[in-house]
């Protein structure tokens, strides 16, 4: 459940790239000088750094390190005649 | 001159950070040492030496050039967009990439494809793809070089030989230095251009007497008002670019890099981080672009803006050779220069020189993993490695790091301006049309090296067809499109400006969607691997299943 809603979230951040509500806007200039899409799209990445931060704490695939480590130390990869 | 001075003061830092790596490797000569850096860096450099990868002469000057020509638009078309699908791909692929290759032994994504669906010369097939779609970004890398030294010298050192020194000096500390080496110099070159690209904006803007006053003046002007918004670009076409950053994770070199970690622990802080370095970036280029529109003053700037006036106002009357002529003088890719060079004096232009020298030479990533995919996917593979012995198997990654630069250089002599465009249209919408070969490698039982296969030849084909069809048609002047394919009064391929649009999608939308069906759809037409092969990758509740318990 918790990784769906993670997905979810993913998701809804893919989509409010497409802010079209600020398209054809210039004003307000935030802070004096920043046109309001681009301020939008700079809150934009502080959210995506946010949203990182919780994939990390509560979706992070540990499993697939213990799995790598564990694993015995395999050949490397073969060459030509071995494989068709 | 001072600042060309700087700027060859830190070329010769990088060669020698190159050079030390070389030194301390003590002539350890074992292929994984070379070209992954015996999977050993740890998370800071991991983080900074990834970024500063991603960070080339594109996102510096091009970015600046492109909003400089296009507004705010900028960032939201490659920054923000990227913040998020770079750091998603890389915790989604990039973990298990390096799970893979730690469990395995893999050093190239080729070895990986060989081994999963047990190709072996379709496995060669890749490796032609992807060292024909990276070569266009070594290209620009060595075409900013030299439009940066040439700009910061003031036209005393010469394009071609601003290039020449570029393409020498990533190609010296590649060759001595192999992955160690660049992953230095990459995290040197990152701490550079962050705190340099922060004191540029603090410059110019109190050079300017600050920013609001130059933010004004272009919201009230008519000819520069549109800048500030994204009413000259259609919804279709910036969603469409939304999947351009899909191909960072199928870059080989970025794919290679994330088998160097020396844990998987180290791309906690990458993910996090990722979208912080790229704001840190890409704003500043945006904004410094579009407010160099607000610097008449500048005489450089001042001729660019006349060139795209009158492009606007006579581009019915002009011939396809002034229109070509008028839009290479309105490029922007050199504006941050110019603007450095005005407003900034000249030991801080030097240095801010410098930070920019330190992104657009981010190419050597690049010369090191179509190195390390030479010597392992062809060498290795084809029986040298067995034959020559290890230490011959370096030796002949060393030569080819030498005979990439020298291509590279020699194309970027004669390869047109923009480097944005260029960059965009062939690399980027390339290999975000090969990531169904990574997803169904790593997520897919079902996925069949004749699947894979098709996949690349529509890769190919479909760059292929791009290329020709944008020779035969020349670029349209700004503001118009020349309808290429129309059905029944709908325009389905047009010629725009800058590339070709489907339907008013990027290339890369249908690209994207054409190989994504032909791997489901050859896939379930032809064999699968062996159940022995399948159950290395996917063994029961094995964390690399879709749908385990995590």
């Amino acid at each position: 459940m918790r990784n769906w809603l993670l997905a979810a979230a993913v998701g809804a951040l893919y989509l409010l790239h497409q802010d079209f509500w600020f398209w054809d806007a210039a004003r307000p200039l935030v802070f004096g000088f920043l046109p309001i899409g681009l301020f939008y799209h700079g809150a934009y990445s502080l959210a995506v750094a946010g949203l990182m931060w919780v994939l990390v704490r509560y979706a992070w695939p540990t499993h697939l390190e213990a799995d790598a480590e564990s694993a015995p130390a395999s050949e490397p990869p073969g060459e030509a005649g071995e494989r068709s | 001159m001072i600042p060309a001075l700087v700027v060859f003061l830190y070329l010769g830092v990088v060669l020698y950070i190159g050079i030390f790596a070389f030194r301390r490797a003590g002539g350890r000569e074992e292929a994984e040492g070379y070209f992954l850096a015996n999977r050993s860096l740890g998370q800071y450099v991991f983080l900074l030496s990834l970024f500063g990868t991603n960070m080339t002469a594109f996102t510096i000057l091009g970015s600046a050039g492109h909003a400089f020509s296009n507004g705010v638009v900028t960032y939201g078309l490659m920054g923000s967009s990227s913040a998020l699908v770079i750091p998603v791909t890389l915790y989604l692929f990039g973990t298990r990439v390096w799970a893979l290759g730690k469990r395995f032994g893999f050093m190239t994504p080729v070895q990986m494809y060989r081994d999963r669906w047990e190709c072996g010369h379709i496995g060669t097939a890749i490796f032609a793809v992807q060292a024909t779609l990276l070569v266009p970004y070594i290209v620009i890398a060595v075409m900013g070089g030299g439009t940066t030294l040439s700009a910061v010298s003031g036209g005393a050192v010469p394009y071609w030989f601003g290039g020449l020194v570029v393409a020498a000096v990533v190609m010296s500390y590649v060759f001595f230095g192999g992955m160690q080496g660049t992953a230095w110099v990459n995290t040197f070159q990152t701490v550079l251009f962050l705190t340099f690209g922060a004191a540029a904006i603090v410059f110019i803007g109190v050079s300017i007497g600050g920013f609001p006053q130059a933010l004004e003046r272009l919201a009230d002007a008519p000819e520069t008002a549109a800048l500030l918004t994204r009413e000259h670009v259609s919804p279709r076409f910036f969603f469409s670019y939304m999947l351009i950053p899909l191909s960072s994770i199928m870059f080989p070199h970025i794919s290679i890099f994330c088998l160097t970690a020396r844990r998987m622990g180290q791309f906690r802080k990458t993910v996090i981080f990722y979208p912080l370095c790229i704001l840190a970036i890409w704003l500043p280029c945006t904004f410094l672009g579009l407010t160099a529109n607000a610097m008449t003053d500048v005489p450089g700037i001042e001729s660019k803006i006349e060139a795209r006036a009158v492009l606007a106002a006579e581009r019915e009357t002009l011939s396809p050779a002034e229109t070509a002529e008028l839009q290479r003088a309105a490029a922007g890719d050199d504006v941050i220069i110019l603007m450095l060079e005005h407003y900034a004096p000249l030991w801080l232009a030097g240095l801010l020189g410098a930070g920019i020298m330190a992104a657009v030479m981010a190419s050597d990533s690049q010369i090191l993993a179509l190195s390390t995919m030479f010597t392992e996917d062809v060498f290795a593979y084809y029986g040298g490695k067995s034959r020559f012995g290890s230490a011959v198997q370096v030796q002949t990654g060393r030569v080819f790091v030498v005979l990439i630069a020298l291509v590279a250089y020699v194309i970027a002599l004669q390869a047109p301006p923009g480097i944005f465009g260029i960059a965009v249209q062939y690399a980027f919408s390339g290999f975000t049309t090969l990531l169904p070969l990574l997803v169904a490698a790593l997520f897919w039982r079902g996925s069949t090296k004749w699947g894979a296969l098709a996949v690349v030849v529509w890769t190919a084909v479909t760059m292929t067809a791009i290329a020709v069809l944008q020779a035969a048609v020349p670029p349209p002047p700004p503001g118009t499109v020349v309808p290429v394919w129309t059905v029944a009064g709908v325009d389905v391929v047009t010629r725009t400006p800058g590339g070709t649009d489907v339907l008013g999608y990027m290339p890369v939308l249908p690209m994207l969607l054409g190989s994504s069906l032909l791997m489901v759809v050859v896939s379930r037409l032809t064999p699968k691997p062996p159940a022995a092969t399948l159950a290395r990758y996917f063994p029961v509740e094995s964390p690399l299943r879709p749908g385990s318990p995590r």
